[in-house]
């Protein structure tokens, strides 16, 4: 096989299947590879007929290798199934317990698709791989690196979760529908008569049946033969009064206001969560707010390390809409503080900080 | 791209000759096995000819052979028909037709040695006073590794135990006698010996109470209900002929070629080793460890260069997992997915060895180039 194959990552799904398509229409040499990432027979006891957002299902593998045979590629199933527990299960399930929110997809990306996956398809003699991430990457010969950018369709952008790739990885990767809207990419499924063309979009964890991650660690541990520390501890005020009790520090999450259970004249939010103590702090709303937040394990895109404060919109969760801030240098290049010009509320740790211009990527890292 | 196929282990071509045997079976001769007319009475006798012919091959009598859809049932249909819901001693690196139908009763699993053999002084330590049956591979299907079956069945004869040996890898390959192994049931595949999928047998000594799995009519002495497959039966028959007129011969080029492959690359490429080396081997199969590289990349790497090899077994989603035979040896899970699977066949010329050693110089220098585990 010569070395200018693309591998295409094929989950089954539509968007994957049409970056293959699209691919092959434009005459590359396409190898189409499906991770096994978890076995999906493990943990009966929550999978149900009705369960949704699952991946790795062997509908979706015989989907792919359909969609491969009516495009005539060779496809091969790729086992990482260990790779993904080491890498994003188990970290995800520690990440939890001790009253992170933490995001799989990030770390699965990091360790696994731009990495595990990108040597296999090395390996193979693909010398670059292709996904079906909504995001746009281009090379900037003014700064000599690969940018990366957000998706033209705006609602499908992924780029929040795909901070953590270095440049020898961008400089691998082909994310084709960066560009296109997601209807055109359903449009060209249906000219390119691919057979999955009319599949529903899957969800972004795709481990955990129906998003219940609380019955997912459960059986995690049933299943591993561990059981679960006391984990009860005391609900306080931010001026450190005792208001009551609580059930394990797993159930909150920052920002959260449902089951804290303690009467109170207006509404109350956890502010904080210490797995040290297993102490919950709740207050109220404007206590959740935020102007400076710490950054670690911090890596730059689209630039280089600055040595100067920089400007920049910071998204704090996926779903949050970038706020202006400035971005501080520390003396550790992994670090940063981040300076909003409003406070924002419930900047979560565990959760990434990921810094834009505009459309453009500058860097990310994970909320201290 | 011109491809070359060495996973005979896997399945093989249907040979010339036996495609030719069977295809009047398919068109001509469709009468019912057991209807009483004309139509009928020339298939039966198309089909005891093919089981005389079965039979020749493995040393036993024509009523010995229960006919089969494969391998599979025959090993099923030996272990709970013989253990009548007793105990079963089988070893750690059978085929899962043998482990999965053993796990289903009551049933003693014995380790195999870092050489890829089982002792038979193990095997007679699981025994029990419940124990029905003993089952162990003839020639192991990833290792190649012949094991010990006369003695092992020796000691089933004295303690009054069923043995039962799956033969499907060893069929063939070694010369057979079913007297001489001293074994009560033995299962083979028509699908590895150049006969179609859906045709295997077990023979059962007479005299081994054996209690059938299907239901239905009276076929195969009541012990396998269900139409007789003659096409099968009959390629089946012919492969069993073409063995015992060719086998020595062809085996005999086969271990050369196979040999030389070994030596090649243990010769070219460092790092490398035989898995079950130190054991007899049948001639065909030689498992090869590389270390520092994913087995799983290799395989794929060959594939796209046309040369079809095999590591582990694959799981229902087609993904490759490391082989429970390998570990069973005492392979650690690293070591186990760095090993490849070579299987000849009768298709296999010094040519395609020789293009086959080159695809592997190059598509292992290049894996290892790109492992920072091997420097």
């Amino acid at each position: 096989m010569p070395e200018n194959s693309v591998a295409v990552a094929m989950s089954g799904g539509v968007d994957s299947s049409v970056v293959a398509g699209m691919l092959r229409a434009r005459g590359e040499r396409v190898i189409g590879l499906t991770m096994q990432l978890w076995n999906q027979r493990r943990l009966p006891e929550i999978q149900s007929e009705k369960a949704t957002g699952r991946c790795c299902s062997l509908d979706d593998v015989y989907d792919a290798r359909a969609v491969a045979q009516h495009l005539g590629i060779p496809y091969y199933v790729v086992n990482f199934e260990r790779d993904f527990e080491d890498q994003v299960v188990k970290p995800f399930i520690d990440e939890y317990l001790v009253g992170r929110t933490p995001i799989p997809c990030t770390l699965c990306n990091n360790f696994i698709k731009f990495d595990r996956f990108l040597d296999m398809a090395r390996g193979v003699g693909a010398d670059r791989i292709a996904t079906g991430h909504y995001a746009q990457i281009r090379w900037n010969p003014d700064n000599g690196r690969w940018e990366m950018l957000r998706s033209v369709d705006r609602a499908k952008d992924q780029t929040y979760f795909l901070f953590g790739l270095k440049q020898d990885q961008l400089a691998r990767t082909l994310f084709p529908l960066g560009g296109m809207e997601k209807a055109a990419v359903r449009e060209l499924a249906r000219e390119l008569r691919i057979p999955t063309a009319a599949k529903p979009d899957s969800q972004e964890i795709c481990f955990v049946p129906n998003g219940d991650y609380a019955a997912f660690i459960d059986a995690y541990f049933r299943e591993q033969g561990m059981s679960r520390q006391e984990a009860a501890g005391e609900l306080v005020s931010t001026d450190g009064r005792v208001l009551g009790e609580h059930g394990g520090i797993h159930h909150f999450t920052v920002g959260q206001r449902r089951g804290l259970r303690v009467a109170a004249g207006e509404p109350l939010y956890v502010i904080a969560t210490d797995p040290a103590s297993r102490r919950v702090t709740i207050g109220r709303d404007r206590e959740l707010l935020s102007e400076r937040v710490r950054v670690g394990g911090v890596n730059w895109v689209s630039m280089a390390a600055p040595a100067e404060p920089v400007r920049a919109e910071i998204k704090i969760r996926n779903k949050h809409i970038a706020a202006a801030a400035t971005i501080l240098p520390t003396s550790d290049p992994d670090r940063v503080e981040i300076r909003f010009d409003q406070a924002q509320r419930a900047v979560t740790p565990g959760q990434a900080a990921v810094f834009y211009a505009n459309d453009l990527v500058l860097g990310g890292g994970w909320i201290e | 791209m011109q491809r070359y196929y060495f996973d005979h282990n896997a399945t093989t071509p249907v040979a010339p000759e036996v495609l030719e045997a069977m295809l009047p079976m398919l068109t001509e001769v469709y009468g019912n096995a057991s209807s009483i007319h004309h139509f009928g009475q020339i298939a039966r006798q198309k089909l005891d000819a093919a089981r005389a012919q079965i039979a020749a091959l493995l040393g036993a009598d024509p009523q010995e052979i229960v006919l089969t859809s494969g391998g599979t049932e025959a090993d099923n249909l030996a272990i709970f028909g013989a253990a009548g819901g007793g105990h079963v001693v089988t070893t750690a690196f059978e085929h899962p037709a043998v482990l999965a139908a053993a796990q289903k009763l009551d049933h003693t699993i014995v380790p195999v040695d870092s050489r890829g053999l089982v002792d038979p002084e193990s095997v007679r330590r699981a025994l029990r006073a419940e124990t029905k049956v003993i089952s162990v591979m003839h020639a192991n299907n990833e290792l190649g590794t012949i094991q010990p079956i006369a003695e092992i069945a020796r000691i089933a004869a004295e303690a009054g135990i069923v043995m039962h040996s799956d033969g499907v890898q060893a069929a063939g390959k070694i010369p057979l006698d079913v007297r001489d192994l001293g074994v009560a049931l033995y299962s083979i595949s028509g699908h590895k010996i150049s006969a179609p999928k859906g045709i295997g047998a077990l023979y059962a000594r007479r005299g081994t109470a054996l209690q059938p799995m299907m239901f239905g009519g009276r076929h195969e002495r009541e012990r396998r209900a269900g139409t007789e497959n003659v096409a099968g039966a009959v390629a089946l028959g012919c492969a069993a002929e073409w063995i015992r007129t060719h086998g020595e011969a062809e085996n005999r080029r086969q271990e050369t070629l196979r040999d030389r492959l070994e030596q090649q690359v243990l010769d070219r490429i460092p790092g490398t080793r035989v898995n079950g080396a130190g054991a007899p081997r049948v001639p065909n199969t030689t498992n090869i460890r590389f270390d520092g590289i994913d087995s799983d990349a290799l395989l794929i790497a060959l594939d796209l260069k046309g040369f079809a090899v095999s590591s582990g077994a694959a799981c229902s989603s087609g993904a490759p997992e490391p082989s429970h035979v390998l570990l069973a040896m005492g392979l650690s899970r690293l070591e186990a997915r760095s090993s490849v699977r070579f299987s000849l066949g009768r298709s296999n010329t010094l040519e395609q060895i020789d293009a086959l050693v080159e695809a592997l110089v190059e598509s292992v220098a290049h894996l290892r180039k790109l492992s920072p585990a091997y420097a």
